[in-house]
């Protein structure tokens, strides 16, 4: 947390949130594969780091450049980045978050708390519509669809950015931990049945640490 | 690991590189997205079949591009989907006119990927239909679970509508056929190993020496359960029984049955199986009049096969035996 953060999301703040982002994927990519490996197909920290890393160079392109001021064409460019180079089920579903996002964010260039909280939401939204999947499947949802209420119930409340973003932060972490007992009902993990109970959910993991990243930085860069 | 490589990383790409030169003059094979056509593509006026999956299944499917079959195969990383943007340049490159099937194993990222670039490829103004194969009956089909996998019906459907659409039918038929093909389809599988993919470098699953999964699925996914492994004629009766019972095959049907080897399973043992299946078969009255034996649909290095059995009728029939010239499978052409 940090006491002089922006009060407003930027393309500045993404960049710096999505590179952080890759970098603890890449510090992360065995143990994401290691929770993978028990209840799916042992690939999602490799994938995800392939995607992060791709999506990181383009970001650093970006920066080096001129960067967008939009946030819309800068999140649907991390999007697709994904879409091509993730694969698997994680890639359509990531892919699609940012895309969705990307859409609602449209050309504005600065977003504040309850603007961010409604494009999240909308990015959310995409997830479950292309991956069908409820809260209590034992999927990425469960991360993050408790970090997207606390974000809106932080944003209508009045909290500062930094503050909501921690609240989302906190609330994909208490998620991610309360898959572990679940019986999985979407993807491979489904095929285990009640042998996928007491695995952490690796789509779950990785959204959190994608919220946990974004209450660390994207706040920060003006 | 012990494998015959370089880099993990750079597997599939030195694979799809074999491939161009291994089959240059009959394969295109592109880079950038991945993708393999067929060299004459796109056939004026053909339905095109386009499909595709994670690596580590050759020859599927790749190695069923070419005339009788696919116009192009996508591959992914091994064991992972491919995506979108590779399927969208398949389509658009092959695209003869009569629009295009896209034929998908049932996981999870397949069906997300593959919807993704038929939305893609529908803004772009192309006629895409897709249909899904999901014949592996070691699932449970229920709300509760992504559903029945997709394995072996698959390259029979890829061969029975490659020759239909090599025959001019429209895109409706083909696409009917094709789930006619998995609707008459049943397979399972067992694994006497684990594989090992490159990039993780270990076992996927460890397997007592004495022990089989029974119901694997060709990414090392658990299958119904750990039994004891006993000997090729108690293992044919197990998987038989539960594919004649799953349809149900029933006494006077002709099936097209298929023994495919896991990869790691040497030929001997799959005719083993195969005297074995046709023993069975032969007890409950079902005649094979049609058979494959051989890897077709690997899981790597696995040891182990799967069993596929296919209900015939006349359109079938004549639809497997039409000419097909690609490097996994080739006949009267």
């Amino acid at each position: 947390m940090s006491a002089g953060g922006a009060e407003v999301v930027t393309a500045a703040g993404v960049i710096a949130w999505l590179r952080a982002y890759a970098a603890e994927v890449a510090v992360r990519r065995d143990e994401l594969t290691a929770l993978d490996a028990a209840i799916g197909d042992a690939d999602h920290g490799v994938n995800m780091d392939r995607g992060m890393q791709a999506v990181a160079a383009r970001l650093q392109d970006a920066a080096n450049g001129e960067a967008p001021a939009a946030l819309g064409p800068l999140l649907k460019t991390v999007g697709m980045t994904l879409v091509s180079t993730v694969g698997g089920a994680a890639g359509p579903l990531y892919g699609t978050l940012f895309l969705e996002m990307g859409k609602a964010a449209a050309e504005r260039s600065a977003l504040t708390t309850a603007e961010w909280a409604g494009v999240v939401s909308a990015g959310v939204a995409g997830v479950q519509m292309r991956g069908k999947a409820e809260p209590g499947d034992k999927t990425m949802v469960d991360a993050l669809l408790p970090a997207e209420a606390a974000l809106r119930a932080a944003a209508g409340s009045g909290a500062s950015l930094d503050t909501a973003l921690r609240g989302a932060a906190d609330a994909a972490e208490a998620g991610m931990r309360a898959t572990t007992p679940l019986v999985a009902r979407k993807g491979r993990a489904s095929y285990l049945g009640e042998r996928s109970a007491g695995h952490q959910d690796p789509g779950a993991t990785s959204s959190w640490l994608l919220l946990e990243t974004g209450a660390r930085t994207l706040a920060d860069a003006t | 690991m012990k494998k015959l490589i370089n880099r993990p990383e750079d597997v599939v790409r030195e694979e799809l590189a074999g491939i161009a030169l291994a089959h240059a003059g009959r394969l295109a094979v592109h880079t950038d997205p991945h993708w393999i056509a067929r060299a004459d593509a796109p056939v004026a006026g053909k339905v095109a079949l386009v499909s595709g999956g994670g690596s580590g299944h050759e020859p599927l499917h790749g190695g069923f591009v070419g005339p009788g079959m696919l116009d192009a195969a996508c591959p992914g990383e091994v064991f992972t989907s491919p995506t979108p943007d590779q399927m969208l340049a398949a389509t658009q490159a092959v695209e003869g006119g009569a629009g295009t099937l896209h034929i998908v194993k049932n996981y999870t990222g397949d069906v997300m990927n593959f919807e993704m670039a038929a939305d893609l490829a529908r803004d772009e103004g192309l006629t895409v239909e897709q249909v899904l194969i999901d014949d592996d009956v070691a699932v449970e089909d229920s709300l509760y679970t992504a559903g029945r996998r997709g394995v072996g019906a698959t390259v029979l459907a890829e061969k029975i509508c490659g020759a239909a659409a090599e025959q001019g039918r429209p895109l409706g038929d083909v696409a009917g056929l094709c789930r006619k093909v998995n609707e008459n389809s049943r397979s399972m599988g067992v694994a006497l190993t684990s594989c090992t993919t490159p990039m993780a470098g270990r076992p996927t699953f460890d397997l007592g020496g004495d022990e089989m999964e029974f119901g694997v699925g060709i990414h090392g996914e658990p299958g119904r359960e750990r039994r004891p492994l006993t000997g090729a004629r108690d293992v044919v009766e197990a998987l038989a029984d539960a594919l004649v019972e799953d349809l149900p095959y029933r006494s006077s049907d002709q099936v097209l049955a298929f023994v495919n080897g896991m990869g790691g399973t040497p030929l001997m043992e799959l005719y083993v199986v195969y005297q074995e299946l046709h023993r069975f078969l032969d007890g409950r009255g079902i005649t094979i009049a049609r058979n494959l034996v051989g890897p077709y649909i690997t899981s790597l290095d696995m040891a182990g096969c799967s069993i596929t059995l296919l209900r015939l009728d006349d359109e079938l029939t004549m639809l497997w035996d039409a000419p097909v010239d690609t490097p996994g499978l080739r006949w009267g052409a």
